[in-house]
Formats: structure tokens, C-alpha cells, sequence
């Protein structure tokens, strides 16, 4: 299935990737391409068949309800962009 | 001493033939001397491997040594190394000093080993030429104008190249086998969940496994002992029983049943390489295996459900990328949105933003069944194919490449020619089973890979194959031609 230039902008924007106006009919031909490769798929009758999750349809491991984790704030934060008194600022996104 | 194996290392040290301070040394002068042509490491810890090599000889003058204790080794830069800058191949985290230690990190530095830095790779692991990283193509040691495969191609150039004798890897597609095979060298895939995958840079869940490139199999067994078993923070890692996979290498394999795919056989494989492959099949049987043709239906099927369900799940593993909480922010963000578009979008290569767009469009609203569902189905099909054939056979070889190491730049245009490289290895990952390549020999002075393919957590008997083919021939020995 070929996708157009639209689609491309749209599929970046639910992405939350900022794609250059230049490097869209670069990235529709290649998105393109490797959708007319997946197609194939459509082809293969799966009537029945159930999708597979897991290799060895392993099912989630629970664990005792008990505190494993303690608070390492300072430590995770050392490496973040931007921080003050132990928050991750970010530009204003409340008017 | 540079090139001795991981075996040879622990014996040597053992019988105090050298130390490790002075092989670490040896190792590092190496990477200093010649890694530039190769650039197969991202980040050297000299400091750090030096400090570990010492404490090594001091637990070994206290009595206190074991197999692992002062044996150097590398990791993936996919591995998150506790102080360590961990890029994973990317501009994205270009900044990110992890702030621990993967599982299996952890396991080798409990074990003794020395680890001498951080090995190149392709983007968050996505390529299969070791050309997308962030770092620099990495070159084949055999012919540098060549690719050593991907996605651990740092991992293969590294070890081939004698600056170290083992290393980690991982593998969602290949990305083991192909690089392992294309540099000459013993590389294994275990079955998913038989390695913690806790601190491994996530791409593709549910395919993702981490294993190793060696020269030997016997050094594979070895690295796997330290790295199999459960983990109980890695939710997909099984509880199954760990074997000591050093203790059946030399296991006979008369009786053995060998399944040969028709389908690996086919136009995509080259005269040349369908004659390697024969070879080391009749090597096979002089051991005592038959041979048993068999067919893996809808093995035509395994790139087009990878590139649905890889692509699916990274875009939702690399939306943690935001430049928020760790990593790249690009600079003046104007308002939420653009911090997270500008730096993704700057952050990421562009094989990441396809294989991203790829996987949102088909997790998208209204697309959901004909993708993903339908891949998945088609993902128990070939499982299924599998299964057939494990009753019948106890261990299935062909190619694990369609041809030797290709040139630089010769896929570079066009994502779907790469893609299908990995024709012979993707399934496996679909499947979830373990797999290696072992090299069975040359095609114009380069060296390819035999694959084996093992029922799941049937790595023992992959290895003792592996072994016992590696006592009879002796490609593995080979060094690359210029090599200093």
C-alpha cells in the first residue's frame, strides 16, 4: 500500500517525530516500499489461528506485594536534561 | 596472548602463565594501536579494567579465584553499565551515563571478568550492517571495506580483530548470527527468556535475547553459564533449569538427526554458499548424524511478520525517548510538543524514525487488525513449523547468511534490500528458539556461517554441536589475513 505525503506528515505527528519538509518523499517511498513488502501477509489465510504473544505462551509472573524498589531520586535525576527541586522541568504546558 | 581463547585465558591465568593486569594491558594497547581502522568500540574504560584486572590477581594470589576470575571481555552498547556512558549506537543517548548495571553486566563482574569497554553497534540495534550507528560505520577485520554485519557488529569486528576475546550481544532479527558469520566467528542466540534481558536497551520485546559472539564454541558455553537463568526483574525471563553447558561439549553425536529446510535451500542462497553448507553436513555425518529433508512452509513469511511486530513494538519501547527524564533535548524547546518532536526527530537516525513511523501506522486506529493481529497469527504459523519439524529431527542446519560480508554503502539506498539479508535468521526470533553460527568456511577469501537451530532451551546440545564440529574442522581458527 503506497501512503501519500499526508499520511507521512500525519503518521510523523502521531510519532512525535519532527521529519525536515525535504525528507518527506524520502520517507513516503521507503514507508511505502516496506508496506508493499508486509502486504504479503494479507494474502495468508489465518482463519482460526490464534495470535501469538509469547514464544511459549508464558504468562505474566507475579511477585509478592512488597516494596523492592527504594526512592533513588537524586541518583535517576544526575542524568536528566533539565531539573529543579527534584522535578523534570519542561516547557509550560498550562496557560 | 591476544590471540588466545576465553578457555585458554582462564587456564593461562591459573597456572599464572601470565596476569591479568598483563593481558588487560596487552588488550587495551591493542584497541589504542588498531582500533581506529576497525572502530568496533564506542567507549574504552581503561581506567576501570585495569582496576578490575588488579583486584582479579588479588582474589587469584588469595585463593579465591574461579573460571571468570580476570578474563576479559566486552559489551554491546546496548548493555547498560552502571557510570558508563551506554548509547546503544545513538545520538539519542549520546549523554547517557546509566545509573546501574544490566543483569547480565552485573553477573560477569560477580564472576571475575574484566570488561574492557562498550562495543559499536547499529542504531538501537536496527540494521544489519553495523552502517546506522550514531558512532560511525564498524569494518570487517576480513575486508575493511566491507560490513561485519549487524546489529552487533562492534561485538563480531572486535573479537575477529583479536582486541578481545569474547563479547556480548543481542539479537532480534540476526543480529548475532549474521555479524558472527560474516567475521568469521561462533555466535549464539539463546532461546528467548533464557537470558535476563533487565538493563538490555529494549527494541522489540518480544523477539529481543541476549547472547554472545566468540571464536569458540566452547567460549560461548562458558559465557552462557554466567549469563542463563532466571531473573525476577525481567518479567519474560523463564524458570527452567540452568545446565553446566561446558559439561556435554564433548558428548557423542552418533544417532544424531540433522532436518535440512528445503526453503534454505532455495534461489535466495548462493551455488557457493549451498556448497559450504553440504560440506559441513557431510562433517556432520562422518560424526555419526543422518540427515533428514524437511520443509518449513511458510518460512517466506518470517521478514514481512517481523517487519510488522519489530516495528510495532519499538514504537512503543522508544517513546521513553522524549527528552525529559535522561538523554538528548534539542535546545530553545518552544512549547511540550516541540521538545518532544525536535528531539526525537533530532535525536533518532533515520532507520529508528522509519522502523517508529512503521510501527505507529500499523498499531494505528483502524489498522491494528490487518497488521499486527494478522502478524501475529502468521508469527504461530511459523512457530508451528517448527514444532513439526522438532519431531522429527533434533537439530535443523542450513546457511545463516544468503552470501558472504557485502560491500559498504550497497543497501544503503534502499531499507527493504537490507531487510532481506536476514532471510535464514528472522524466524528464529518469530519463534522464539535458540540458534548459532558457526564458521564452515570461505567464498573468495571471506569467511561464512553454518546455523544451527535447537529445539527451545536445547542450547546444550547446539553447543556440544557446535563443539564437536569445531574438533574437525578448523575454520575457526582462521585470523583474518592482514591482521596485526
Amino acid at each position: 500500500m503506497a501512503l501519500d505525503q499526508n499520511q507521512i506528515r500525519d503518521i510523523a505527528e502521531l510519532s512525535r517525530l519532527q521529519i525536515d519538509d525535504d525528507q518527506i518523499t524520502a520517507y513516503q517511498q521507503n514507508l511505502s516500499n516496506i508496506l508493499a513488502l508486509v502486504d504479503q501477509l494479507a494474502a495468508v489465510d489465518t482463519q482460526g489461528i490464534e495470535p501469538m504473544a509469547h514464544p511459549l505462551d508464558a504468562t505474566q509472573r507475579l511477585r509478592a506485594d512488597v516494596v523492592t524498589e527504594h526512592n533513588q531520586r537524586e541518583h535517576f535525576q544526575a542524568i536528566a536534561p533539565h531539573t529543579e527541586q527534584g522535578h523534570y522541568l519542561v516547557p509550560k504546558v498550562v496557560e | 596472548m591476544h590471540n588466545k581463547t576465553i578457555a585458554e585465558i582462564s587456564r593461562d591465568l591459573a597456572a599464572g602463565v601470565y596476569t591479568s593486569v598483563d593481558i588487560t594491558r596487552e588488550l587495551l594497547a591493542r584497541i589504542e594501536q588498531h582500533d581506529a581502522q576497525y572502530n568496533s568500540f564506542i567507549t574504552v574504560t581503561a581506567e576501570q579494567a585495569l582496576a578490575q584486572a588488579a583486584a582479579a590477581d588479588a582474589r587469584r594470589a588469595a585463593g579465591q579465584a574461579s573460571a571468570w576470575t580476570g578474563v576479559p571481555i566486552a559489551h554491546k552498547d546496548i548493555f547498560c553499565t552502571n557510570g558508563v556512558l551506554t548509547t546503544c549506537g545513538s545520538k539519542m543517548l549520546s549523554n547517557f551515563v546509566a545509573p546501574y548495571d544490566a543483569t547480565i553486566v552485573d553477573h560477569f563482574n560477580q564472576a571475575g571478568a574484566v570488561s574492557l569497554g562498550k562495543l559499536n553497534m547499529d542504531e538501537f540495534a536496527m540494521g544489519s550492517s553495523n552502517e546506522s550507528s550514531y558512532y560511525g560505520p564498524v569494518a570487517n577485520p576480513w575486508d575493511r571495506s566491507r560490513v561485519p554485519g549487524g546489529s552487533s557488529g562492534g561485538s563480531a569486528a572486535a573479537v575477529a580483530a583479536r582486541l578481545v576475546p569474547g563479547a556480548t550481544a543481542s539479537d532480534t532479527g540476526g543480529s548475532i548470527r549474521q555479524p558472527a558469520a560474516f567475521c568469521g566467528l561462533t555466535g549464539l542466540k539463546p532461546t528467548y527468556g533464557r537470558v535476563s534481558r533487565w538493563g538490555m536497551i529494549a527494541y522489540a520485546s518480544s523477539l529481543d535475547q541476549a547472547g554472545v559472539i566468540t571464536r569458540t564454541a566452547e567460549d560461548a558455553a562458558m559465557m552462557l553459564n554466567v549469563m542463563a537463568g532466571l531473573d525476577a526483574k525481567d518479567s519474560t525471563c523463564m524458570d527452567h533449569p540452568v545446565p553446566d553447558y561446558t559439561a556435554t561439549l564433548n558428548d557423542s553425536l552418533a544417532g544424531l538427526t540433522i532436518g535440512l529446510p528445503k526453503e534454505y535451500f532455495s534461489r535466495d542462497l548462493s551455488p557457493a554458499m549451498a556448497e559450504k553448507v553440504r560440506t559441513a553436513i557431510a562433517h556432520y555425518e562422518q560424526l555419526g548424524a543422518t540427515v533428514k529433508d524437511i520443509s518449513l512452509p511458510n518460512t517466506h513469511l518470517a521478514i514481512p511478520a517481523y517487519y510488522i511486530i519489530a516495528p510495532a513494538e519499538c514504537s512503543a519501547n522508544l517513546s521513553r525517548m522524549d527528552g525529559v527524564r535522561f538523554g538528548y533535548r534539542c535546545d530553545d524547546p518552544k512549547d511540550i510538543n516541540d521538545l518532544f518532536k525536535r528531539s526525537r526527530g533530532e535525536g533518532f537516525g533515520n532507520e529508528v524514525k522509519r522502523r517508529i513511523m512503521i510501527g505507529t501506522y500499523a498499531l494505528s486506529a483502524g489498522f491494528y487488525d490487518a497488521y499486527y493481529n494478522k502478524a501475529q497469527q502468521v508469527r504461530r504459523l511459523i512457530k508451528n513449523d517448527f514444532v513439526e519439524a522438532f519431531k522429527e529431527v533434533d537439530v535443523i542446519m542450513g546457511p545463516t547468511t544468503p552470501t558472504p560480508a557485502f560491500p559498504q554503502g550497497s543497501n544503503s539506498d534502499d531499507p527493504v534490500a537490507m531487510y532481506l539479508e536476514d532471510i535464514f535468521t528472522i524466524a528464529l526470533n518469530l519463534a522464539g528458539l535458540p540458534g548459532m553460527s558457526i564458521p564452515c568456511g570461505h567464498i573468495n577469501q571471506l569467511p561464512v556461517g553454518l546455523q544451527l537451530i535447537g529445539n527451545y532451551f536445547d542450547e546444550a546440545r547446539l553447543l556440544n554441536c557446535a563443539h564437536q564440529f569445531q574438533q574437525v574442522t578448523d575454520w575457526h581458527q582462521h585470523t583474518p589475513h592482514d591482521l596485526a
